[in-house]
């Protein structure tokens, strides 16, 4: 759809508020450029400090390590910030599109989603397990998994949500809950908070990644749905009444 | 000049030049798709940065899901300015 005529005629009007806005973006810009290239030259940064703990870590990448290891903390709070938007965009109280999906569906979209459905999440399941010794890892394998979701929604082979609630508030707050438990849980025990006992690292970590996983899948494809169950359950009773 | 720094210099280019494209379209479903793009370029620049992690989830979470967000929008979009009971929503 075309920008609105009361935006183009703005754009006149408007004219100078986008120069300043363009003269401080590209200030911004060079000024990060210069500051990146006056860096030290030998990078002097915490490279080395976690290469030395690798060991301890419990995985072999390290970004893996810092994620879910030294820096857990903030992977959990990340996830309770994607759980807060699946919250706020639920109270839009969105309604499903009107038109039904399944009757859009060609029969090339079909056998595509057909297809691409399970390899989707095989990619899942290895980019998770591979997270442990390369790039990979939860956050990736989530958002591919919210893909195959999306999929499945646009080609109307799912058209809402699970028929039991509790399903769904499972896969949704389990990342959360389990990262959660097991933080808790650590410093119940006496240990720091996110202080992986000796040896218990990688079992751990596997276990929280593969929690988190499952709930970024669903909270992302939840976001892309956009309509809270309530609103699904409305218009279902509209369709039938 | 070796071919890297010929695809460096050639992303380092078109990433500026594909954001005006983004900013200055005249349809917002043109916007989109080129936001679609630029995600993709921008997770080949985090390649080139040697940022692999970050270039899978900017591919996957920048390009993938709010691109597919974004159009979604743009089709509730349609739908209200058309008084939300059209059956079509196109764009």
């Amino acid at each position: 759809m075309q920008r609105p005529a009361s935006v183009r005629n703005g754009r006149r009007r408007y004219a100078p508020v986008r120069a300043v806005a363009a003269f401080l973006a590209a200030a911004v810009a060079l000024g990060l450029g210069w500051a990146v290239l006056s860096l030290p030259e030998p990078a002097t940064g915490l490279t080395g400090r976690v290469a030395a703990e690798m060991g301890n870590s419990g995985v072999s990448h390290p970004v893996t390590a810092v994620l879910l290891n030294f820096r857990g903390y903030d992977t959990l709070l990340e996830i309770g910030v994607l759980l807060l938007a699946l919250v706020g965009v639920w109270s839009l109280r969105l309604s499903p599109a009107r038109r039904s999906a399944e009757a859009a569906r060609t029969p090339v979209l079909g056998y595509l989603v057909r297809l691409l459905a399970p390899l989707i999440i095989l990619v899942t399941v290895y980019l998770l397990w591979a997270g442990s010794q390369q790039p990979g890892g939860a956050f990736q394998a989530g958002a591919v998994l919210a893909a195959a979701g999306e999929l499945l929604l646009l080609a109307g082979f799912v058209r809402g949500y699970f028929r039991r609630a509790w399903i769904l508030r499972l896969a949704l707050a389990g990342g959360f809950g389990v990262f959660l438990a097991i933080a808790g849980g650590l410093a119940l025990f006496g240990n720091d908070l996110l202080e992986y006992p000796e040896g218990t690292a990688y079992p751990l970590i596997l276990l929280i990644e593969g929690a988190l996983t499952v709930s970024i899948g669903f909270t992302l494809a939840a976001l892309f749905f956009g309509s809270p169950p309530e609103a699904v359950a409305e218009r279902a009773a509209e369709d039938e009444a | 000049m070796s071919t890297g720094l010929v695809f460096d210099a050639l992303l380092a280019g078109a990433l500026p030049l594909l954001t005006w494209r983004v900013l200055a379209a005249r349809e917002l479903f043109t916007s989109v798709i080129l936001f679609i793009a630029l995600g993709l370029l921008v997770s080949l620049a985090y390649v080139r940065l040697a940022a692999p992690d970050v270039a899978l989830a900017e591919a996957a979470i920048g390009a993938g899901v709010t691109g597919a967000l974004l159009l979604d929008t743009l089709a509730r979009i349609g739908e209200w300015r058309r008084g939300g009971d059209d059956d079509a929503a196109s764009g």
